[in-house]
């Protein structure tokens, strides 16, 4: 392999690593906040792009059907909890934000169906309808057991994302898409060509890093949104409300995920179950971070791209088993560091 | 006018009664105690004013029924508990679990750095251990830290769940100290102690909880002297 | 319920599953094939995530590499599909030792985490190497034969794999009442607690592992020769997740939860693909894996227990017999009273850039029971846990009966002789009084896993349970032996941490604050208790911060302040010693 070679796949490696820092960093964020460690944030990706897709071929995109499915029943759980505890009043708040507030952008794509809109709409549409599902899939799923140990909520979490998959294949079919590069300006580095397309995801996951480690690090509401994670009734006697922690971090985390799902749309072909490999890969580099720290994660995610890189180019077979054996070590390296204050409670 | 109002209520974890019919009233401005031996409902009780666990019965604040309002909107009231096992973020630095303690104050930031000094002033040894992990903390400087962290809230009125469990006795001294003092910054203060003594020296007014039940109260001068309460609670358990 | 009705039980079990197959269809049959096959793997995530504690996703690889090994030796080589079953045995202990070695030193979710890592790396390895047929997998396995009876037909197999399930829970019940399954019983809550009772908690993690590999691999190579074609698909990280619901739904805790998870999910399973197409005749084939995850998520929502204890609340409880009495363990010959049992000389022990504990010395005394006291932060805990061995020393030396204890680990310093509480209660609230104690006698007594399963272990299990039952009487709470330790109240739970310590035979014990939290009956009781131990020959140091208590008990006082040694002496001396009213007393005696 000569420099030029090393340098080529290097590039390329450096590209898609900038994607999986933007799903590892999602991971981080989520589990920062709710001790979930998210496994069906690669399908809200896909999902995305699938959108994204069927947006440019002016078709329904069959996220709506899923947003709406999703918010009539995480409003049904609110109104029968409101119900059982006898707070009418809350009734029409829940109304709003559990089925008008998430059905708006799907209204706004099912109205529009048939046109084609400019691309920054399709894009800003896109993420819009995304947004509300992770939350909603927060209510339905993970909010009556928000105090189990993180492995009941790793268990839940690897069941949701099968069952993301199946409806992602009864919502978005089989087939495979690819959307329209957001650009296609290409530049040179030395004797490299760069497509702007790289740089803009490049781009995207340094401000987001810096973003995410300034607002956890240095900022008041970041760290109630992590003291959350950390004791959760500790939080709530600071007057800390962890079910709002939530939603926000998984709105949050929506949009780092739909941003990495237009940004690897032009540039893969995405399927509806492609989200997986890609979210366990980005994961890897979410582990590096130990699962708390951002700019390791971003280090590491970019670290796990650059070596598939490499992988691939000796075995293309394998590069699979190579990435995720690379995990173990990684795990054995951060259980290390990873200060266990006061032994685990018998669960 | 009592600042709370406890009346009636009972605390059931499945078929076990915790909690039986208790009432009690802490006065504005006036510190009551709670005292009882271990396993009597005392924590039940306080876990149950502050929302965290349902009961029968309600929990008045200021005249007004708080009983179907959260946890969190009580603390945005004013009320606030520092709980038994204290409920550190023991990953977080001495200074973020303080300055999260002030979490229903934010956006006053002058004020909040104030009064993160005053707490440093009271309690010396948080500010040498101020960048320190809350989790590397030794037992009595964690009470210590759960204190200082209620207080940045600046609570109108104030729980404490066994504040000197696991103190030294001269500590022990300085703590009911610093409650007696909160007196004057017009904090009512609710104690549960197993250290009868020292909570009644302090207070003014007294419960003794067995078994889920008031069984005696009356102003804590009284009780002191009280010869059942000696034997029982009172028997020099400290040297302070 | 009583042995012989219990006994009874289990022989009306054995009935019905040995005429099962006369009475119901081929189809169900196979059905219960399968339920049986899956049942092995289930059985192995019983005995490593319900009763270790160790959340694995990754059974189902150990499962994949047993059928791999079989079909080449049978499918491709030609050999017997007995070969077939030794080969798979070795390799996959072997895959599973060398993963176990270096991933079982994870905890939580980190470890798990790992079990998702290497399920795909051999999942993907199995789907890439050309010499086992890549995806297309080893087609034309053959079946297994008896001498020249051919395993062919659900029937036939049926009578393999039952009995051989049996057995194997047979050998589980008995291992979980051993020596060895205490051990791994209490390895759930970190390892602390164990490592100072002389348990290796690697070890025990790792042959638990192991243990639980074996049987997925007996899973392996029975499901290779039923359905006589091996593939990789079903052995990825969802039939890893199956199995795992397997447990949880029967009940991880039990051994029952496995055969009963299993057959509820099988029947699940094809009860969705028979009855969803009538529901939804287009979306079935999508819909499946939705439903089954669904009712998965609402099962662990509402019932993450399982079945089975939800059944067992209303079954009568088991009759407990008190142990009858047997011969002795042997015992420690008590030092002679006076002399220096235990040296401290310049202990360090720094946290960051705080000196916990700076260059304190001291000795303790054969026969005395000596007070450490001092201020919050003063690092008597510290001191306690590198004179233990929870924590290393940075400096200076800790000499224990002539031998330099010095940084080594826990478990050798339990086996030396010291026993040790803790601040705040170290027990296994999930198992019984008697279990709890029974753990200290850990150290004294050698029974592992082999004799365990086999039951070859009865004598010396009689001794270590007498001399249990010994120490409660002793402490007074052998009323309570068979009471769940997590239901005693705090006082009682003091004294058992007391009594686990004694049944090590210690030659010095180490007390962490033992009045806390207790009523004045109750530390006058505990005060009499300590009095008579000393009596007895044994040595005691303790922390304490109840002055009346400390004041009337011990011989001698050492008082640390700020991580250094402030003064030591008598109680009275001590107490009258103005630097220590002044940072410790309040100055008022």
């Amino acid at each position: 392999m000569d420099s030029e070679i090393a340098a080529i796949l290097a590039m390329d490696g450096i590209a898609t690593g900038a994607i999986y820092v933007l799903i590892a960093l999602g991971f981080v964020l989520i589990f920062a906040v709710t001790r979930v460690i998210f496994v069906p944030f690669g399908d809200i990706a896909a999902f995305t792009a699938l959108t994204l897709a069927a947006l440019e071929t002016k078709q329904l995109p069959g996220t709506v059907g899923l947003v709406a499915a999703l918010a009539g029943l995480a409003t049904l759980m609110e109104l029968v909890s409101i119900l059982r505890a006898g707070a009418f009043g809350s009734i029409p708040r829940a109304i709003f934000f559990y089925l008008l507030l998430p059905l708006i952008p799907a209204a706004v794509v099912w109205l529009t169906a048939g046109t084609l809109l400019p691309m920054p709409l399709r894009i800003l549409l896109s993420i819009a309808l995304i947004l509300p599902i992770a939350p909603l899939l927060d209510r339905v799923v993970f909010r009556p057991i928000a105090d189990a140990s993180v492995l009941l909520l790793l268990t839940v979490a690897v069941a949701l994302h099968f069952a993301l998959v199946g409806l992602g294949l009864l919502f978005f079919g089989p087939e495979g898409v690819r959307t329209q590069s957001l650009t296609d300006y290409t530049l040179n580095i030395g004797d490299i060509p760069v497509s702007a397309q790289t740089l803009l995801i490049v781009a995207a996951a340094a401000v987001f890093s810096l973003l995410l480690y300034l607002f956890f690090g240095f900022t008041l509401s970041g760290k109630a949104l992590h003291a959350t994670a950390l004791n959760r009734t500790g939080a709530r006697l600071m007057g800390i409300r962890p079910n709002y922690a939530g939603t926000v971090a998984y709105l949050l985390g929506s949009v780092l995920a739909a941003v990495s799902g237009i940004l690897i749309a032009p540039v893969n072909t995405i399927f509806y179950d492609s989200g997986f490999l890609i979210g366990l890969k980005a994961f890897v580099g979410a582990i590096i971070g130990g699962l708390v720290s951002f700019p390791v994660t971003a280090a590491g995610s970019l670290f796990v791209g650059i070596l598939e890189s490499f992988a691939a180019f000796q075995s293309s077979a394998f590069k699979e088993v190579i990435v995720f054996s690379v995990l173990i070590p990684v795990l054995l390296w951060r259980s290390y560091t990873f200060a266990y204050s006061e032994e685990h409670p018998d669960e | 006018m009592a600042v709370l109002a406890i009346d009636n209520v009972s605390v059931c974890y499945g078929k076990v009664e915790a909690v039986r019919n208790v009432s009690l009233a802490v006065e504005k401005g006036g510190i009551a105690t709670v005292i009882g031996p271990n396993g009597a409902g005392k924590t039940s009780l306080l876990m149950t004013a502050i929302g965290l666990i349902p009961s029968t019965g309600r929990i008045l604040y200021d005249g007004e029924d708080i009983s179907r309002l959260d946890t969190e909107e009580r603390v945005e009231m004013g009320f606030c508990l520092v709980p038994e096992k204290r409920e550190l973020f023991a990953e977080m630095s001495v200074y973020d679990n303080l300055l999260l303690g002030a979490y229903s104050r934010r956006g006053q930031t002058a004020a909040i750095r104030r009064s993160i000094d005053e707490v440093f002033h009271r309690f010396p040894r948080l500010k040498e251990r101020r960048a320190q992990n809350a989790g590397t903390l030794s037992g009595g400087e964690r009470q210590m830290l759960a204190l200082g962290r209620a207080l940045m809230a600046k609570p109108r009125l104030l729980m404490l769940d066994e504040p000197s469990l696991g103190l030294a006795p001269l500590i022990t001294r300085d703590i009911f100290h610093i409650i007696a003092s909160l007196r004057e910054l017009g904090v009512s203060i609710l104690v549960v102690e197993q250290n009868a003594r020292a909570a009644l020296e302090t207070a003014d007014f007294g419960y003794v909880m067995e078994t889920g039940e008031i069984v005696h109260s009356g102003p804590a001068d009284a009780l002191i002297t009280d010869p059942r309460l000696i034997t029982t609670y009172l028997g020099g358990n400290e040297a302070a | 319920m009583s042995t012989t009705q219990s006994r009874f039980a289990i022989a009306i079990a054995v009935l019905v599953v040995a005429t099962l197959p006369y009475v119901l269809a081929p189809f169900s049959i196979t059905l219960l094939n399968y339920i049986g096959v899956y049942s092995f793997v289930a059985l192995g995530l019983v005995l490593l995530t319900g009763v270790g504690g160790m959340v694995s996703f990754g059974q189902a690889s150990f499962m994949g590499i047993a059928a791999y090994a079989t079909a080449w030796t049978s499918a491709l080589m030609g050999y017997s599909p007995w070969l077939g079953l030794a080969l798979a045995l070795v390799v996959t202990a072997a895959v599973a030792v060398v993963v176990g070695a270096v991933t079982l030193r994870l905890h939580g979710h980190f470890l798990s985490l790992s079990t998702i890592a290497w399920g795909l790396a051999l999942y993907y390895t199995f789907g890439n190497l050309q010499s086992l047929g890549q995806y297309n997998g080893i087609p034309s396995v053959p079946p297994i034969s008896i001498g020249s009876l051919e395993l062919i037909g659900s029937t036939k197999i049926y009578y393999l794999i039952w009995p051989l399930l049996l057995l194997a829970m047979l050998a589980s019940h008995n291992l979980l009442r051993s020596r060895a399954g205490r051990a791994m019983r209490a390895l759930r809550g970190g390892n602390v607690l164990v490592e100072s009772l002389g348990v290796n908690a690697f070890w025990i993690r790792l042959v638990t592992f192991v243990i639980a590999a074996m049987l997925a691999a007996v899973s392996g190579w029975l499901y290779a020769h039923m359905s006589r074609f091996v593939s990789p698909t079903p052995f990825d990280v969802t039939m890893g997740i199956e199995f795992l619901m397997m447990a949880m739904v029967g009940g991880s805790g039990y051994l029952l939860g496995a055969v009963v998870g299993a057959a509820l999910i099988t029947l699940l399973k094809d009860g969705i693909q028979d009855y969803l197409p009538l529901i939804a005749p287009n979306a079935a084939g999508q819909l499946r894996i939705v439903v089954f995850s669904a009712l998965f998520i609402l099962f662990l929502q509402h019932a993450r227990d399982g079945v089975v204890p939800f059944v067992a609340q209303w079954l009568p409880e088991p009759a407990r017999k008190r142990p009858a009495p047997a011969n002795p363990l042997p015992r420690r010959t008590q030092p002679v009273p006076g002399q220096t049992l235990m040296k401290v000389e310049g202990a360090q022990r720094r946290f960051g850039g705080l000196m916990a504990v700076n260059n304190v010395s001291f000795e303790v005394r054969s026969g005395e029971i000596l007070g450490l006291i001092g201020p919050n932060g003063a690092g008597k805990s510290t001191m306690f846990n590198l004179i233990t061995g929870a924590l290393p020393v940075n400096g200076g030396r800790i000499i224990f009966a002539g031998n330099d204890l010095t940084n080594a680990p826990q478990r050798k310093i339990a086996r030396a002789g010291i026993a040790r509480t803790f601040q705040h209660v170290k027990l296994r609230p999930r198992m019984t009084v008697l279990d709890n104690v029974l753990l200290g006698t850990y150290a004294r007594t050698s029974s592992g896993f082999l004799a365990g399963a086999l039951r070859l272990d009865r004598g010396e299990e009689g001794c270590a349970r007498y001399e249990t039952m010994r120490q409660l009487d002793r402490v007074g709470l052998s009323e309570r032996a068979f009471e769940l330790a997590g239901n005693l109240p705090l006082g009682n739970q003091r004294v058992l941490e007391i009594a686990r310590a004694l049944a090590a035979d210690p030659i010095l014990l180490v007390l962490d604050e033992p009045a806390a939290g207790l009523r004045q009956q109750e530390k006058r009781a505990l005060a009499e208790l300590l009095r008579a131990l000393r009596a007895e020959g044994l040595t005691i140091l303790l922390v304490e911060h109840d002055m009346t208590f400390v004041m009337g008990l011990v011989d001698r006082i050492v008082v640390m302040e700020f991580g250094t040694k402030l003064c030591e002496g008598d109680p009275r001396a001590v107490r009258d010693n103005p630097r220590v009213q002044e940072a410790y007393l309040g100055g008022v005696a």
